[in-house]
């Protein structure tokens, strides 16, 4: 068989199918726009018993990490996620399941080593590369305000 | 005393039999068209135990008693074990074996495990080093997912070209008997990369490997497909199954209407949401163990060849950018002596 990596490759295309697209983007916007909603429905009931609109919207992000916790926990929000894709992985529920699923997972080596060490074994980079676009961006913004 | 032909392979002349093999499987292989094939079947994937690595171990455990229990041997009748699985250094091997007093020989040929093993432990009561061997292998959904993929409950969407890992195992026991299975020849394959880097593509990877070492098997024995009633590969899947008939079909071979393969024999791929098929150890050695030997043995299939396949990448590799080598090896199964 005297093919060259260039032409199985080709040849593999032929043969994979791709990823259904469209109906993975449908799903994501539907799947991730219910999210939403139910956070705003949250921030709705927050402010209609008294909190401030920053507060309000705090606990949103606080019951919607809950949620997807609770639901990782019970073995739910993966199904909800395989149909989901970026509708669950986006918003907050998706960093609040990749912080808790290596943690259920790793548990079985240690609270030390297993747990702690694993927990951010994802959601980690997300952390390192979010914090540190959020220091360019504030001194780009103090050079500019100094300018 | 095997004999060599060809270039590579080996012809088992006193032609040992598997007297002995067993199955086992979980509940999604339950759900599968294969369910009633299977001699042990455990709805609980954990297998009593607290760990996923501990299942493992005590699957391989439980199909080795299994396949002892069958054959009314005992592990003292055992001279060596061949055994391998996915797990880092073979654990679940060495941790469910480890009670048996067998005198182990670990091996790792990733989901080609069942045939290298079964390759060894077969050339090895040919040569008379022993009177009878085992071959165990074994994969579980969850410890692979864990050590290759993702956290379990992490809510990721897996591409069309995925396949499932089996939560299965299997053991074969060989030895001199009059009657069948017999091996008759085994051929170990070489290292092929064509440079797939894709990991949720394993067919891909494997499909060149088993292409060669199908290629190099029919050349050595100056055979041709229509021998053979079955060509059963490991675990290819759709795309590797694909891209092995194109692959071959260049050589002018033709095996289409032959082949079949293990990872799409175990699950209903529609039904079950395995997207391109089943894979791991566990899936050609579950497969192998219990529907297509006992159908060897029946007469049902009177001459094939068994080639399970392998991806042997390790999570590091392909954070890499390493591209995945494949590896096949092949065991020519018959009725008849």
């Amino acid at each position: 068989m005297s093919l060259t990596p260039n032409e199985y490759e080709q040849l593999n295309k032929k043969y994979s199918p791709s990823s259904p697209t469209w109906k993975n983007c449908l799903m994501a916007f539907l799947v991730g726009g219910l999210i939403c909603t139910l956070g705003q429905v949250i921030v709705n009931i927050s402010r209609s018993l008294g909190l401030p609109a920053d507060e309000a919207s705090t606990a949103a992000s606080i019951s919607l990490i809950f949620l997807a916790s609770l639901l990782t926990g019970l073995n739910i929000f993966d199904n909800i996620a395989k149909v989901g894709g970026a509708g669950t992985l986006v918003p907050i529920t998706g960093f609040s399941n990749s912080i808790t699923a290596p943690a259920l997972e790793f548990k079985s080596e240690g609270f030390i080593l297993g747990l702690g060490a694993k927990m951010f074994v994802i959601a980690g980079p997300v952390l390192v590369y979010g914090i540190t676009a959020s220091i360019v961006y504030g001194l780009i913004l103090y050079l500019f305000s100094i300018v | 005393m095997p004999t060599r032909i060809g270039r590579y392979t080996l012809l088992l002349n006193s032609c040992p039999s598997v007297v002995g093999f067993a199955a086992l499987g979980s509940k999604k292989e339950a759900q599968g068209p294969l369910a009633r094939c299977f001699d042990l079947i455990n709805d609980d994937c954990t297998f009593g135990e607290t760990t996923w690595e501990k299942a493992e171990s005590r699957m391989q455990q439980q199909v080795v008693n299994k396949a002892l229990e069958k054959s009314k041997l005992s592990s003292a009748d055992i001279d060596y074990i061949f055994a391998g699985d996915l797990l880092n250094q073979c654990t679940g091997s060495a941790y469910g074996l480890r009670d048996l007093g067998i005198p182990f020989l670990g091996v790792y040929g990733a989901c080609s495990t069942m045939a290298e093993s079964l390759l060894m432990a077969s050339i090895f009561v040919d040569a008379g080093c022993a009177s009878r061997t085992a071959a165990v292998t074994s994969s579980h959904f969850c410890s692979a997912e864990k050590q290759f993929r993702y956290p379990l409950e992490y809510g990721g969407q897996r591409p069309p070209s995925a396949q499932w890992t089996v939560t299965g195992a299997g053991c074969a026991i060989v030895g001199q008997s009059d009657a069948p299975p017999y091996i008759r020849a085994v051929t170990a394959g070489r290292i092929e990369d064509y440079g797939i880097k894709d990991a949720n593509n394993m067919g891909a990877a494997m499909a060149p490997a088993a292409a060669s070492t199908i290629k190099q098997f029919l050349e050595d024995t100056g055979t041709n497909p229509d021998d053979y009633d079955l060509i059963l590969t490991g675990d290819l899947g759709q795309i590797g199954s694909d891209l092995l008939y194109d692959l071959l079909g260049r050589e002018n071979i033709d095996i289409s209407g032959h082949h079949a393969d293990c990872g799409l024999l175990i699950y209903d791929r529609e039904k079950q949401d395995v997207h391109a098929g089943g894979s791991g150890c566990g899936c050609a050695g579950s497969v192998l163990c219990s529907y297509i030997l006992s159908r060897v043995r029946d007469g049902e299939i009177k001459n094939m060849l068994f080639i399970a396949t392998g991806a042997l990448l390790s999570p590091t590799s392909v954070q890499q950018g390493q591209s995945i080598p494949g590896i096949a090896h092949l065991v020519h199964i018959s009725h008849t002596k």
